[in-house]
């Protein structure tokens, strides 16, 4: 039984140029204790999806137009703010990318470690700075006496993104929604950062969703990745699968432009074109433009996804449905 | 690979409150703290005048007239042979009471008005900065002649005007900052921690609002001043014989060449009040920024 099961999520943005189809009928399921990493260029459509789980997005202009999103028995779609709320900080708690503008400037960072708690669970100050204490040392920061009292603007950006992630599993929540949480940081504190996050997930078991951009943090940290292009999932699998057995174009040429995959001095590989523009209806599949492989049926057939050689897996491009059928 | 990275960067202070630390900054800064130190002293004048003047403020005594300053009048006397000194003191009370209640009008207005408008945004946000717009230009002497008209002159009714035309800025200011914090990411990571409304308003948007606020609040008060001086210098503001550093500099001026220490003293007492305000609202500013290091 899944902790979270997305089914059809579609959410729009009906701006003055029309609407913007952001993420448009996406289904993920996520086992509790395990790693879901959702990668996509900029505008695909990952962060989107995960915001509406939560409640985050704009209304309006955002709206979610259809889906279910069950959690622990609950739609958390359908939920009412109030009850959104209770769920939100509590059971899933989220990271985000930048953790320089994520800490209240104003306010000490034990003071806003203790938000959540105070919140959510019927607890004392005092108890409550005994847990942040303890959760910045989980995070690796020590003299916490002295941390707990600092403001934002004393720490370095790893040490915030500590904070942040200190933060996000104070309440032991069961989903994390970490949404490109290394992308602000340099290479080293990177790696630090996504051991962290690994290790303290193992010790709470908590599943966790991970957005980004860069596959080489992906390999590391997902046991499944869903690829998204376009506001759709066009392939999804296990990480082996996604990285070793890619069953779509897209997915491919993403790969292909991972730097260290090229030889020294040789150019990089990039992907001709621009992503789609989400406004327009695409009557067929939206990487055909820009995809090397496209036969004339890509430009006037939608693609769905479809298992491919191991069940876990599944792709969204017709010509390998085609291929692997056959 | 090791999480236990974590150096000690600088050497953290001891922790305080935000507000004990701007104290400390505060303390530093010793033109704000002239001011502050100013501005009490005048305030402490104003409020024990009526014990301590060393003259009735309105009796006149023609015989006397003006007279330079000397021992029994220390600051000189003016045209009515009234002691400058006795009406410096009383016309401070006027002063700096309309400077704090037409402020503190403004502030509340202001505040209320601002922050409903920057944080819930959207349609109540337009319309209610385009009333803001509206007033904006309406002219301040008109309301105040109309006011006088309708109302009788009134000392009170100084306030209500001052305060009734300074809000709009006020409004407008506040409105700006809350925006701003607004939308800033850490009020959506509040959110997505499941803090309330109310909580997200009270512990993270008012804080980060509230140092521009005080710092506006303090230059408020001297423009508040020669609003009420400008006033006074018209014979809109307080009736004679009351008087206050406006309607002393008014009558100074009249008789500048003369008996210079008319317009000399009340300037110097208005002028210095006026810059020991500015000097700590600019000290607040630098007190209530948590980054603003103490190296």
């Amino acid at each position: 039984m899944a902790l979270i099961s997305v089914k059809d999520l579609k959410t729009y943005f009906h701006t003055r140029n029309g609407v913007v189809r952001a993420v448009d009928g996406i289904s993920f399921d996520v086992e509790a204790g395990k790693t879901l990493g959702i990668v996509g260029e900029s505008g695909s459509g990952k962060s989107v999806s995960q915001y509406s789980l939560l409640g985050l997005i704009p209304m309006p202009p955002g709206k979610i137009e259809s889906g279910t999103a069950m959690f622990d028995g609950q739609d958390l779609l359908k939920l009412s703010g109030e009850k959104l709320r209770k769920i939100r900080g509590k059971r899933i708690s989220m990271i985000f990318q930048d953790p320089m503008t994520c800490l209240n400037p104003y306010m000490k960072i034990g003071d806003q470690l203790i938000e959540p708690l105070l919140t959510h669970f019927d607890i004392s100050h005092e108890d409550a700075m005994k847990k942040a204490a303890q959760a910045l040392k989980n995070v690796g920061i020590h003299e916490t006496e002295k941390r707990l009292n600092s403001y934002p603007h004393q720490f370095s950006g790893g040490m915030r993104q500590r904070v942040m992630i200190a933060m996000a599993l104070i309440t032991e929540p069961e989903l994390l929604i970490a949404d490109e949480p290394t992308t602000a940081l340099d290479v080293t504190v990177q790696a630090q950062v996504l051991d962290l996050i690994k290790k303290l997930q193992q010790e709470i078991n908590t599943a966790v969703i991970f957005i980004t951009h860069d596959l080489g943090v992906i390999a590391g940290v997902a046991d499944e990745v869903a690829v998204m292009y376009g506001g759709k999932i066009v392939e999804r699998g296990s990480t082996d699968d996604i990285f070793y057995n890619s069953q779509h174009p897209y997915t491919k040429a993403l790969m292909a432009s991972i730097p260290a995959t090229h030889a020294h001095g040789e150019r990089l590989y990039t992907i001709e074109g621009l992503p789609p523009n989400l406004t327009k209806a695409i009557p067929g599949c939206s990487f055909a433009p820009r995809c090397g492989e496209c036969e004339d049926y890509c430009k006037t057939t939608k693609p769905e996804l479809e298992v491919m050689e191991s069940p876990s897996h599944e792709s969204a491009c017709l010509k390998y449905q085609k291929e692997h059928r056959a | 690979m090791s999480t236990e990275v974590i150096t000690s960067l600088e050497e953290v202070e001891e922790g305080s409150s935000l507000w004990t630390d701007a104290l400390a900054r505060l303390k530093k800064n010793k033109a704000a703290l002239g001011g502050l130190g100013f501005v009490i002293f005048v305030a402490i004048i104003a409020l024990i005048t009526p014990w301590i003047a060393p003259f009735p403020y309105e009796v006149q005594n023609l015989d006397l007239g003006a007279v330079p300053p000397n021992a029994s009048n220390w600051l000189g006397t003016d045209v009515f042979g009234r002691d400058l000194l006795t009406r410096i003191m009383w016309g401070g009370r006027v002063s700096l009471m309309v400077g704090v209640i037409a402020t503190a009008v403004s502030l509340v207005i202001g505040v209320l008005w601002g922050s409903i408008a920057g944080y819930f945004g959207g349609r109540l946000d337009s319309i209610m900065m385009r009333i803001v717009d509206t007033l904006y230009p309406f002219p301040f002497m008109v309301l105040v002649i109309l006011l006088s008209v309708i109302f009788g002159r009134h000392i009170y009714l100084m306030y209500l005007a001052i305060g009734a035309v300074e809000w709009l800025t006020m409004a407008r200011v506040i409105r700006g900052q809350v925006l701003t914090v607004r939308k800033q990411e850490f009020i959506e990571a509040c959110f997505s921690q499941g803090l309330s409304t109310w909580r997200i308003i009270s512990r993270h948007v008012i804080p980060n609002v509230l140092g521009p606020v005080i710092v506006y609040t303090t230059l408020t008060i001297p423009s508040v001043m020669i609003l009420e001086a400008f006033l006074s210098f018209l014979g809109l503001g307080v009736q004679p014989p009351m008087c206050s550093w406006g309607s002393l500099i008014g009558d100074g001026a009249k008789y500048m060449e003369e008996y210079s220490w008319l317009l000399i003293f009340p300037g110097i007492v208005f002028s210095s009040t006026l810059f020991s305000l500015n000097f700590l609202g600019d000290g607040l500013r630098d007190a209530l920024d948590p980054k603003a290091s103490k190296d």
